[in-house]
């Protein structure tokens, strides 16, 4: 096991650290340093996720996020302790949001960093070291590692924790899970989870040139950036209002098509698993399928079948790395087939707010977050239905 | 057309206009057949803007990839006519390909089987040494792809000895005996490539070092199976070979290319290194970035046709392996037909995201 920050004696004096409270200033200050160091990174730019994480950091930011949260009664609020966070290993800065969301919450954190070899880790870690020399008092609190598979590892730090944070899917969760929890520590998890994509085709119809454009950058974000494979990457594309649109549907295929041409790297076997589920989408006897019917799919890295219904087993075929079945629904409250089923996680959406307010109201079991495209990864303190903040606060009643 | 005109044909005797006529016709044939007979394959046809009548050469068929007969049960015949199950050996925890066969794809398997390894052996029969443990056939209701391959070759063997007991143990007196017994006769070895390396050449040798020795240099040697776990210990096809006739003489070595989704048709590798398609088949190299046809000696994934199966669609598959054509019609061997090479399987995925991939093909993350 690597430590990137902190140290075993760290590690060890945790379970008798003190607890802060949520949001101090100097946990403010501290994470706005962060902030300014992350916008200074040589060729930063490069990574637009390490620049989203340095906005969420800023003061402007955490402020916003002390206003929402923060509850203000005559009780104490207090970090209920050490926090140990299992990051997915494929997700470059995830770990920093966890690790940051517990600091913020008052919390110690151990956080188990991906294996992968990503620049954006080695450079968020850098910044994290350069601001602990001006902020000592926070050493105490960070505690970063390196590390395989290993049980006894994951064991002992599940040992000492007072919440345990497992992001990654099913696998990692059962895995995680062979490591036994103090009695009163308490457990946040995230499944596997699948999220789609609305766009009303009026509403797109009405956009200028540059609200198409943003649109085509936004939706290329929140899937082929992270291989369409996160938990927030839409799998399939619903249209509304799309009878009589099928230039503005062709259109909003050929803008993304643009950008993928340009930049995504391609992997060889991408094309074989798309053509797979292509046809196990089209050999399911319940669903009929069309290639190429809004846009010619013009290589394997951009896949678009269309559709003739939604079925509760659509997901059995959803793929990554650019495989989009789309459908034309005529009504919103065609999305419930898919969307009660606790999997169901984001909705990433063009058109109007108000337009799912009738499938929420059917009591569907999924869906919890409903963000405009372009923000389906955009990190937040209430993330798959937890409200994160009072699961990493303690609150001390005093009557 | 059915399948017994092909067989009247020389396998490596048509040329390359005589076989794209051919082969379109048999099988655009196919394709009518299983559109007729498989639902899922004729609901595949349905969704792609597919004109079978405007298909002027069998590179324009659809092609399943190889992974469709792991996920679903593809047939074209009914359950009560099935005789036979293949699987794919598969690696552990991966679900095994399963492959449906009726009377007639089963026997016309054999025969272009024989067909093409007669052009390599002759076509009498020899003692045969199976280079394998008798164990592997037991299961006759689901055979594995090692003990279809062996129940295959045995139709070249007249008199057949196993190499190993069940422990894959050599039986060095067993075969002492049938060596002495079979003198001056060609004798027909077969076995996978992996197990032949592990088991037969490295007990060889170091018998050899107990002055135990074996004089196969009257015998032909047919091995199959992949290269993949020998690569992990750095033995090229050249070496494998050069090191076998080092070992106990052994001159004729055929190496095949072939998979259990088109048992049959198996690529034979010639006296000058070049695996090579008969009448039966083909192979198209595709590059990965949109399926297009690749030109000569450029590298993509190989897509393989057969002109063989009827109760499955397994007629047009696309592989996981990558390779080039060499030529066609002009090998030096004198056999007609496209010649080729296999470099090696498509890389798995690296891909970012946080759903976890423990064992699945797609990634090698894990969280």
């Amino acid at each position: 096991m690597e430590y990137l920050a902190g140290s075993k004696e760290i590690v060890e004096s945790m379970p008798k650290l003190h607890s802060r409270e949520p949001f101090t200033p100097a946990i403010l200050e501290f994470c706005d340093d962060i902030a300014k160091e992350l916008m200074r990174v040589p060729n930063g730019r490069n990574y637009p996720d390490m620049i989203t994480l340095g906005f969420w950091l800023r003061k402007a930011s955490t402020e916003a996020l002390r206003k929402r949260f923060a509850i203000k009664d005559e009780n104490v609020h207090l970090g209920r302790g050490v926090i140990f966070h299992v990051a997915p290993s494929n997700v470059p800065v995830n770990f920093a949001y966890s690790l940051f969301m517990g600091l913020l919450c008052g919390n110690a954190n151990i956080v188990r960093v991906p294996s992968g070899d990503f620049p954006q880790v080695s450079m968020i870690i850098d910044v994290i070291h350069k601001a602990l020399c001006r902020h000592p008092d926070m050493a105490p609190y960070i505690c970063l590692v390196k590390y395989g598979h290993e049980q006894e590892i994951n064991d002992h730090f599940s040992a000492i924790c007072d919440v345990r944070i497992v992001w990654g899917g099913d696998a990692t969760i059962a895995e995680i899970r062979k490591s036994p929890l103090p009695p009163r520590a308490a457990e946040v998890t995230f499944s596997d989870r699948f999220s789609l994509a609305v766009i009303d085709a009026d509403v797109y119809h009405m956009m200028n040139e540059q609200e198409k454009s943003e649109l085509a950058r936004g939706f290329y974000n929140d899937t082929y950036l992270t291989d369409q494979n996160a938990c927030t990457s839409p799998r399939v594309v619903v249209w509304l209002n799309s009878i009589g649109k099928e230039a503005e549907r062709k259109e909003f295929w050929s803008r993304l098509w643009e950008i993928v041409d340009k930049e995504y790297v391609f992997q060889d076997i991408q094309g074989v698993n798309k053509l797979t589920k292509k046809y196990l989408l089209a050999a399911d006897a319940e669903i009929n399928i069309k290639e190429g019917k809004f846009i010619e799919n013009k290589d394997n890295r951009l896949i678009c079948v269309e559709i003739d219904k939604l079925t509760e087993n659509l997901p059995a075929y959803f793929d990554n790395a650019g495989f989009f079945p789309e459908y034309a629904a005529e009504d919103i409250s065609e999305l419930s087939i898919l969307c009660n089923d606790s999997r169901c996680q984001t909705i990433g959406y063009a058109g109007k707010r108000e337009m799912f307010a009738p499938l929420i109201k059917m009591g569907v079991k999924g869906i919890d977050r409903i963000v405009p495209i372009g923000k389906t990864l955009d990190f937040d303190f209430i993330w798959d239905g937890f409200n994160l903040y009072e699961r990493l606060v303690r609150t001390v009643v005093i009557y | 057309m059915n399948f017994g005109e092909l067989l009247e044909i020389p396998p490596f005797s048509l040329n390359k206009e005589q076989k794209n006529e051919l082969l379109t016709r048999r099988l655009k044939e196919l394709t009518h057949l299983h559109q007729s007979n498989c639902p899922e394959y004729r609901k595949i046809l349905d969704s792609l803007n597919f004109d079978i009548d405007s298909v002027t050469s069998y590179a324009e068929l659809p092609f399943l990839p190889v992974r469709m007969f792991k996920e679903l049960s593809l047939k074209s015949i009914p359950q009560e006519e099935i005789v036979k199950t293949m699987t794919s050996s598969g690696t552990t925890g991966q679900t095994p390909s399963k492959i449906y066969l009726n009377r007639a794809t089963s026997s016309n398997q054999q025969k272009a089987l024989v067909k093409i390894v007669n052009e390599f052996t002759g076509s009498s029969r020899m003692p045969m040494i199976i280079l394998d443990c008798p164990s592997v056939i037991k299961n006759r209701a689901m055979f594995s792809a090692r003990g279809a391959g062996i129940l295959g070759f045995s139709v070249f063997g007249a008199e057949k000895i196993y190499a190993f007991n069940d422990d894959m143990e050599l039986n060095v007196e067993g075969l002492k005996d049938f060596l002495t017994k079979y003198q001056g006769q060609k004798i027909f070895l077969f076995g996978f490539t992996y197990m032949i390396w592990e088991y037969f050449y490295k007990k060889i040798l170091v018998l050899k070092n107990e002055n135990v020795t074996f004089d196969l240099s009257d015998g032909v040697l047919i091995h199959g199976g992949g290269w993949k776990k020998l690569i992990g210990e750095a033995v090229s096809a050249q070496e494998f070979h050069q090191r076998l006739t080092d070992a106990c003489g052994l001159q004729h070595i055929h190496d095949y290319y072939g998979m259990v989704e088109q048992t049959g048709c198996i690529y034979m590798e010639c006296e000058y290194g070049h695996l090579h398609t008969s009448i039966f088949s083909d192979v198209i190299i595709r590059r990965t970035k949109d399926f297009s046809l690749c030109g000569a000696e450029e590298s993509g994934i190989i897509e393989v046709v057969s002109s063989i199966p009827e109760s499955y669609p397994g007629h047009c598959l696309l592989t996981e392996d990558i390779g080039q054509i060499l030529g066609e019609d002009d090998c030096p061997c004198g056999r007609k037909g496209k010649y080729f090479k296999v470099e090696g399987r498509l890389k798995d995925a690296e891909i970012r995201g946080c759903s976890d991939t423990f064992d699945i093909r797609k990634s090698r993350w894990s969280i």
